[in-house]
């Protein structure tokens, strides 16, 4: 059967499962287009080629699968670098197609031609440029296999005009993923194994540090047993959340800047970290040089490259966590660890009193209440998708996930403008579910364009902004370091309720504690789109902190008076 | 210094990926030889790097990340035989000639070509052979020099060969899920 490339690429999505792809049209790209329009996959539209990268993120994330995102040339694929990076950071599966100027035209300087694969190169996990359509089936075979195997990450495949054109033989089964053989490199080494078990059969005061790569190779299962054997105290890291219940009382919560206190003191104190799947990053250690000095180190990781990095282990269990978790988990010892569980527990305490749920009602309406209220009434059970800020560190201290991947957040890049598309992928992968995108007032001014997208594709999710007029968590590093100096972070927005409407969507705004949870009633209840815009105090931090660079015992905690007395009015 | 071995994929675009690497985790590198194997399709890359056993760890570790190469290892501190081979024009005139001729003997190089002024030299070995010889050579007028870095192999049978394709695909192909 002889099939032009565009029509070779749309038919072998199709059969890698693929259901929706988040694009935007452009000239080097048209044949596909012309060819998506005779194939049964749907295409969202975006308003911003950032947006569908982020579009596809959130649906890998939400899904576990594949996103995939398609541009244009030139400008269409330089604007998706930011999104892509974003999966990089992250290890997060999506593949980026982009057209490219003819292959006689490449390096002519052409209308639209860059060098995406150039720009792209560090911050992909593969990319290849195809120029032949005879080679377009199995380049996409291999980009899908690269970026969901081992640790995964964003392939971005370029496909010049002339080879969406060109007709050639189509033969799927010819068509397989022919990659470089790799030496396999799982960890076989039985003395390391030996040190872990020992070391973990011995140990005092555990504790285990729970990161995402628990969710991406499946573990969660095998996790519960190994924390249940071995009593382990479990503290997450950011992406880790949601891979182990937050309700489990082995769950102590999120570690790092701006982690509980009582978690970042167990760490300090432990006499031995059992690192899974996470990457030891400098905002969950804080200074390498004062971190956990007296506890032993054992990291179980897919990425031999994380191993040593950032903090010297004592025994390195590479592979996929799930096996590595099975093979050990035969090998401990039940422990009881009453007297360490005991004393976290005494470390919480002090927490407790200084906790915002915990003070009197001042009658201001705090982004944590507006955040606890939301898991309140969603029974913690709705996907999340949070921007980057203040917000973000509040959804993960106040909004309790007990499942795997219903917390979808930008960590390793940190990216504003996340949150909106990311929430209509997460949507497009699990249409049965409740989807909150959280942003704050900053944050949804950079990509709020795809507001249009959930109007085109009728979808419904709803949108909690967090506005409390600044770019919050700059403004607050400005109090803490710079002596509130408040250069260039108060911020002006446009009336978020009056703009949805210009959307043709329903927008609310709330000002005060008691509207709170009807709105979010009302917003749960309705069958579209519903922007609520919360008026939240101005100059409330995130608490505790730990001062970048700083020892993570040492956290700048939460006044017991909080600026009740500062507040203004909306 | 470290000294990695790797055996890439023979084809554009490989060697920028490696360098790009190397730029990115801020390793600077002394040389990188690279040429094809006795398989035409798998060439094979001596890295030697300037940074210490840890930056050799990661560079190592990030390099086989890449899906162009099959291979990367630390070669630093086994027994290893390293060659340079270099091309040096130098000032020979009349009466240096002679002596000149005296060192290109105790140093094992050879006479590759002869002008009325100068003389090109080749010489291979080690670095610090090569090394000497330009030492010795500075006081005639080194006008010239060509090297090609160093290559280098583990001795006997600490063999590093390319790994084979098991035909059989690593991972199971993946899918998107609903």
């Amino acid at each position: 059967m002889k099939l032009t490339g565009a029509e070779i690429l749309c038919e072998s999505l199709t059969r890698l499962g693929v259901r929706h792809i988040f694009g935007y049209p452009g000239g080097a790209i048209l044949p596909v287009y012309d060819a998506l329009g005779k194939s049964k996959l749907h295409h969202i539209l975006v308003r911003h080629e950032q947006g569908a990268t982020h579009m596809a993120d959130g649906y890998a994330r939400a899904s576990g699968g594949v996103g995939v995102a398609m541009a244009t040339s030139g400008p269409g694929a330089t604007n998706m670098v930011t999104g892509i990076a974003t999966a990089m950071l992250d290890s997060s599966p999506v593949v980026c197609i982009t057209g490219q100027v003819s292959s006689k035209l490449l390096g002519s300087d052409a209308f639209q031609e860059i060098d995406i694969t150039g720009i792209t190169m560090p911050i992909t996990k593969h990319n290849v440029v195809v120029s032949r359509a005879e080679d377009v089936a199995r380049t996409v075979r291999e980009a899908f296999l690269i970026a969901n195997s081992g640790r995964p990450g964003p392939v971005l495949v370029d496909i010049t005009k002339d080879a969406q054109q060109a007709s050639t033989e189509f033969n799927w089964d010819a068509s397989a993923p022919q990659l470089p053989p790799k030496r396999h490199r799982n960890n076989h080494d039985q003395a390391e194994f030996d040190r872990a078990v020992e070391l973990l059969n011995s140990a005092k005061r555990p504790i285990i540090l729970a990161g995402r790569g628990i969710m991406l190779s499946g573990a969660m299962q095998v996790f519960e047993r190994f924390v249940r054997v071995g009593n382990f105290p479990v503290a997450m890291t950011l992406l880790g959340i949601g891979c182990f219940p937050a309700k489990d009382p082995m769950n102590l919560g999120m570690m790092g800047m701006h982690g509980e206190a009582w978690v970042n003191h167990a760490i300090q104190e432990s006499d031995l970290l059992i690192a899974v799947g996470m990457r030891f990053d400098d905002r969950v250690t804080g200074d390498l040089r004062t971190y956990a000095k007296g506890a032993r180190k054992i990291h179980i990781e897919i990425d031999r490259a994380e191993i040593n990095k950032n903090v010297p282990v004592d025994a390195a269990l590479i592979g996929d966590a799930r096996e590595v978790l099975e093979k050990l988990l035969p090998a401990l010892e039940k422990r009881e660890r009453s007297d360490w569980l005991a004393h976290i527990r005494e470390l919480k305490g002090d927490s407790a009193v200084r906790d915002i749920q915990n003070l009197p009602d001042s009658g201001h309406l705090y982004a944590a209440h507006v955040i606890n209220d939301l898991w309140k009434e969603t029974k913690g059970e709705a996907i999340v998708v949070t921007d980057v800020g203040q917000h973000q560190m509040w959804e993960a201290q106040y909004y309790h996930h007990d499942q795997p991947r219903t917390l979808i957040t930008s960590g390793g890049l940190g990216t504003m403008g996340f949150a909106l598309p990311a929430a209509i992928g997460a949507k497009f992968a699990k249409p049965d579910s409740e989807v909150w995108a959280v942003v704050g007032d900053g944050g949804f001014q950079m990509t709020m364009s795809e507001l249009a997208t959930i109007v085109q594709e009728k979808i419904k999710i709803n949108i909690a902004i967090i506005n409390n007029g600044y770019l919050g968590m700059v403004r607050q590093w400005q109090e803490f370091f710079y002596d509130k100096r408040y250069v260039a972070t108060p911020l002006v927005a446009p009336d978020f309720a009056a703009l949805a409407n210009a959307f043709g969507i329903r927008g609310e705004r709330i000002t005060s504690r008691g509207d709170v949870t009807p709105t979010i009633r009302s917003a749960r209840e309705s069958s579209e789109t519903v922007i609520i815009d919360f008026r939240v105090e101005q100059e409330d931090s995130v608490y505790p902190m730990v001062p970048a660079g700083g020892s993570l015992h040492e956290m700048i905690r939460r006044p017991n008076n909080p600026l009740v007395e500062t507040a203004t009015e909306p | 210094m470290q000294t990695l071995v790797a055996y890439v994929e023979n084809k554009p675009g490989v060697l920028n990926r490696v360098a790009s690497l190397a730029r990115r985790l801020a390793i600077n590198i002394d040389s990188l030889t690279v040429g094809p194997t006795e398989n035409e399709e798998i060439a094979r890359m001596t890295i030697v790097a300037h940074t210490d056993e840890k930056g050799a760890h990661r560079l190592e570790a990030s390099l086989e990340k890449l899906v162009d190469v099959l291979l990367a290892e630390n070669i630093s501190g086994r027994s290893v035989l390293e060659r340079d081979l270099a091309l040096i024009k130098v000032l020979a005139d009349q009466q240096s000639r002679p002596h000149l001729m005296e060192l290109i003997k105790v140093f094992r190089a050879r006479v590759v070509d002869v002008a009325p002024e100068s003389l090109i030299l080749e010489v291979s070995g080690t670095v610090d052979k090569i090394d000497g010889l330009l030492e010795v050579l500075r006081p005639f007028g080194v006008l010239e020099m060509a090297r090609t870095g160093r290559i280098a192999m583990t001795r006997g049978g600490d063999l590093l060969r390319p790994p084979v394709a098991s035909g059989q695909q690593e991972f199971p192909e993946p899918v998107c899920r609903k």
